[in-house]
């Protein structure tokens, strides 16, 4: 059986160092999008899905897990964050921990419950879990069902960021962004990614090993869904609506998508992809259901004959981990 | 009384479908090792079948019910000759992600020509009408739906399970290579059971075309139901998911007359419940 990401090289301090000046890159590539003329909407609505797919991303392509139903902790995290700041009240950075919270708490009791099985049974059930998180959120009333929760309020950040102006919040969402990437990376070159890496290999000699593979898959589940939720959060702020196409299916399906097309298990790979789908359904946007089409042309060709993805397959080329 | 036994009618009906879809799952999860994401939109393509059938060809429904699933039943087994078959040896996973990419194309392409409203198709005029049980009114052709998907899912366990294709088939579940050395063609026996299971998909698609209406999206969310009722019952037995697809189906109806909020959620509900109590599934061996 070959793994997900069939070659996996030893971190090297040139590794490191090509992956730490790529980070640079583009922290320095999006701090001057504002200066660009670029639509800001645009590049926050994709750093929002980048997030979403790196925390994904974490689950696959380091844990070996594939979720169907990523899209719940996004979900569930804009709308309580929406619900915090619209009808509590509360100020941004209180709203966003509020959705950090609720994603945190889903993901541990659905990380419980999924994690009991293994391989393609998990996907399906993280995929059921969702759809029916999906009817609940579809007759709960604080959700306010088809409408969503609207005109949500930006508010202040710590009482001097406004983040009604385009600027502001985008540099917010991108310092946001960014912090959540630089915590996968340190999740992912840790000694617990390193197990994680181990278990996704070979499971069963992770476990003659000694170590205690469930939890250690459960604790990566609870990362991945927090920082989905993080990246939900955040979202709120730029869409200014939580609404239920945010929980369907078929936005599991684009995280899937943008990990699968930037390179499963690659660090920068989500990011690229994110962008790429995000932008292609920008420009599409009046083909109508042939982007629905196009997405799944794109799956279909990827696991055909592009299963490593646009970074991996660079990474592959160069002999480099990126 | 009345509502009642109607709900469960329809859950009788619906767990059919959910008979018929997991069934086919089963099958071809046995031989591909593949879950097969694009199993709703093909039950689409049965129930659309018919309708083009009626409404093209003017066939009518009883060769319909015949060739419908053998046409969907081939393109499956084009599908599983041009792409399918070069995830051989590859992760379970890359297996779901192709046949999701097929799903997305093939209802999307349907959407695009049919929207998203639903085209009727009507019950074939043997069928119409009812009849009156005393305790309740059965119309005709939801009776014929039950027991037609009852006798058509026992005859695909008795196909599998005590004949000698069957035994071939089972065999090449256990040991591909090994049924290979004695000379079976075991390549094209994958492709013939890929197209037993997406021919039982179209034809349940068939059998709900008159009582659902034909939607491009009719089988995006049944899916994903039958996805948690493989779960429950686990894929390692057929007749496991015959059993298990009629008893949610019965479930879902109960729930419709006592508790109707939860109807759209009972079947994730157990699936949860299942898993804390009995997490390798009711009649599953482990994965």
């Amino acid at each position: 059986m070959t793994a997900l990401t069939d070659d996996t090289l030893p971190v090297t301090p040139r590794a490191m160092r090509d992956e730490m000046i790529l980070f640079v890159v583009m922290a320095v590539l999006l701090a001057a999008v504002p200066f660009s003329g670029i639509y800001p909407f645009f590049v926050m609505q994709a750093l929002c899905f980048a997030l979403l797919a790196c925390a994904f991303n974490l689950l696959i392509g380091y844990g070996g897990l594939l979720s169907f139903g990523h899209a719940m902790f996004m979900g569930t995290a804009g709308y309580c964050s929406a619900h915090a700041l619209k009808v509590w009240a509360l100020p941004p950075e209180l709203g966003i921990l509020v959705g950090i919270a609720a994603a945190f708490a889903l993901s541990i009791i659905t990380g419980y419950i999924s994690i009991r099985r293994q391989g393609i049974y998990f996907s399906m059930i993280t995929l059921a879990l969702s759809q029916l998180l999906y009817f609940i959120y579809l007759q709960a009333p604080f959700t306010h069902g088809e409408d969503g929760i609207q005109g949500i309020p930006q508010g202040h950040m710590f009482g001097v960021l406004d983040l009604s102006k385009p600027t502001v919040l985008y540099y917010v969402v991108m310092v946001g962004f960014l912090a959540g990437f630089l915590l996968i990376y340190r999740i992912i070159n840790s000694p617990f990614g390193e197990v994680l890496k181990s278990i996704r290999e070979n499971e069963p000699r992770a476990i003659s090993l000694g170590y205690r593979t469930d939890q250690y898959k459960f604790l990566a589940f609870i990362l991945s869904g927090t920082l989905a939720g993080f990246a939900g959060a955040l979202k709120v702020f730029v869409a200014q609506n939580a609404s239920l196409t945010d929980v369907h299916w078929s936005m599991s399906g684009e995280v899937v998508l943008m990990t699968l097309v930037g390179g499963l298990g690659t660090i920068f790979g989500p990011v690229v992809g994110a962008f790429a789908i995000i932008a292609m359904q920008q420009y599409l946007a009046s083909f109508g259901q042939w982007v629905t089409v196009i997405q799944g042309s794109i799956f279909v060709i990827c696991v055909l004959t592009f299963r490593r993805g646009v970074i991996g397959e660079f990474a592959h080329y160069f002999r480099r981990s990126l | 009384m009345q509502a009642l036994y109607a709900q469960l009618l329809v859950g009788l009906i619906n767990g059919s479908f959910y008979a018929l879809l997991s069934l086919g799952l089963a099958v071809i999860f046995g031989m591909l090792n593949i879950i097969n994401f694009a199993h709703g939109a093909l039950y689409m393509m049965g129930a659309f079948m018919a309708y083009f059938l009626l409404n093209l060809g003017g066939i009518n429904y009883w060769w319909a019910l015949l060739l419908a699933p053998i046409i969907v039943g081939i393109f499956g087994m084009i599908l599983e000759r041009t792409m399918l078959k070069f995830l051989t040896g590859l992760d379970h996973l890359y297996g779901l992600l192709l046949t999701f990419g097929i799903a997305l194309i093939v209802q999307g392409v349907f959407q695009n020509y049919f929207g998203s409203s639903g085209l009727p198709y009507a019950i074939p005029d043997q069928l119409k009408g009812g009849m009156n049980l005393g305790f309740m009114f059965l119309p005709v052709y939801r009776g014929w739906v039950v027991i037609f998907s009852l006798v058509v899912c026992l005859a695909t366990w008795f196909l599998i399970e005590k004949t000698r294709l069957g035994a071939y088939l089972r065999a090449a579940t256990e040991n591909p290579t090994l049924v290979r050395a004695f000379g079976i063609n075991v390549p094209r026996m994958i492709t013939l059971t890929y197209g037993l299971g997406v021919g039982l998909a179209a034809l349940a698609g068939v059998l709900s075309a008159p009582i659902n209406q034909v939607r491009p999206l009719m089988g995006a969310d049944l899916i994903i139901v039958v996805f948690a009722v493989v779960v429950i019952g686990g894929m390692g037995s057929i007749m496991g998911s015959i059993i298990t697809g009629f008893a949610l189906g019965v479930i879902e109806g109960l729930t419709k007359y006592f508790y109707p909020e939860a109807s759209n959620t009972v079947v994730f509900v157990l699936m949860v419940l299942v898993l804390l109590v009995k997490p390798t599934g009711l009649t599953g061996r482990a994965a």
